[in-house]
């Protein structure tokens, strides 16, 4: 279908036009907590936390969205699996591969051909770019659990593309 | 029809309240306010009881004698809320569900506006317009700044037939 690409497409770009901002002598502010990134500037750590700000801007309106005609979720399981199934359907037309959780409030989803990567390459080449494909997506999670009441952590990591793993770690209160 | 809209927040602050300015807003303040123990008192209960699932349309949440307050509220712990008129017998409760689902399409439809930051009071113009004011008037005036717009409502209510038969009807199309 050819509606999927064009998000592909524009995610794409949107990482490349921020990549290129990179040369800027950014002045220490790395927020976020991204995966591996082996010798990364500041200016690049803050590319990284614009995007994944984007996916939490997106995210917050797709969970105000996408729930409108489900009923009421009854605990965090609830709302993760939502995550893997209308979520992750709605804006990458699969679902997500496996959710394991040790009910301590740290899940991990796997999907193992990630749309966005799956483009690139399969197998362990492009393995350093990979990281910041994932930071909108992060994002997106973060800002779909904090419409939906909870606050929580996301990263993500890849072993092998297309593969990668979400974990989202939710602090007890 | 419906006296008093308002969106209220995850946190219980207001994110929008709209009443028919003729009477005292303040009374309409009170009321939501109140009626906010009432919601919490009902998700609650949802809570613990061992449904399968959960309604987001809370019902008909206390009466009192000239009006009856309702309450949905959605999945991210946004409450609408709805106060009406008692002594418009003929509504029934699927039409005040089919008002609370445009108020949350419309709710959505703001969280959606990038110029939107969540958490602040929505001053979206367009996107509550279908449920910004009560009395059904002509939509252009009610998008102006509160003041304004109190004193627009009054002159064209005081041009508009009072609330006769015909008053109900047009009040029907929220």
């Amino acid at each position: 279908m050819a509606d999927t690409v064009l998000f592909e497409f524009l995610h794409t770009e949107m990482v490349a036009e921020l990549w290129a901002h990179d040369p800027d002598p950014g002045s220490g502010v790395s927020a976020g907590s991204r995966g591996e990134e082996v010798g990364a500037t500041t200016g690049q750590k803050m590319s990284l936390s614009v995007l994944e700000s984007m996916g939490f801007r997106v995210g917050q309106a797709l969970g105000e969205r996408l729930p409108r005609e489900t009923l009421a979720f009854r605990e965090e399981l609830d709302v993760l699996k939502f995550l893997c199934k209308d979520l992750w359907v709605a804006v990458f037309q699969k679902q997500m591969d496996s959710l394991r959780t040790n009910h301590q409030g740290t899940y991990v989803l796997q999907d193992n051909s990630f749309p966005l990567l799956l483009p690139m390459a399969s197998g362990l080449q492009y393995l350093e770019e990979a990281p910041k494909f994932l930071a909108f997506t992060c994002g997106l999670l973060r800002g779909a659990l904090c419409t939906l009441g909870i606050e929580s952590v996301v990263t993500a990591s890849v072993a092998a593309l297309p593969v990668c793993k979400f974990q989202v770690l939710i602090p007890k209160s | 029809m419906a006296v008093c809209i308002a969106v209220i927040a995850k946190e219980n602050y207001p994110l929008y309240i709209r009443s028919t300015p003729t009477e005292n807003e303040l009374k309409f303040h009170y009321m939501v306010h109140t009626s906010l123990d009432v919601v919490d008192e009902k998700i609650s209960a949802m809570g613990k009881a061992l449904v399968d699932q959960r309604e987001l349309y809370l019902g008909l949440l206390y009466p009192t004698e000239d009006y009856k307050v309702y309450g949905y509220v959605t999945n991210s712990k946004v409450k609408f809320v709805m106060v009406v008129d008692s002594s418009n017998t003929a509504l029934r409760d699927n039409e005040i569900r089919s008002m609370f689902r445009k108020l949350h399409n419309s709710y959505t439809d703001v969280m959606c506006n990038p110029f939107y930051n969540p958490g602040d009071r929505i001053q979206s113009r367009w996107a509550l317009l279908p449920v910004s004011d009560p009395v059904q008037v002509g939509p252009a005036f009610c998008v102006l700044l509160p003041s304004f717009c109190r004193t627009c409502l009054a002159i064209l209510v005081a041009k508009m037939q009072p609330f006769g038969k015909q008053g109900r009807k047009g009040l029907f199309k929220l």
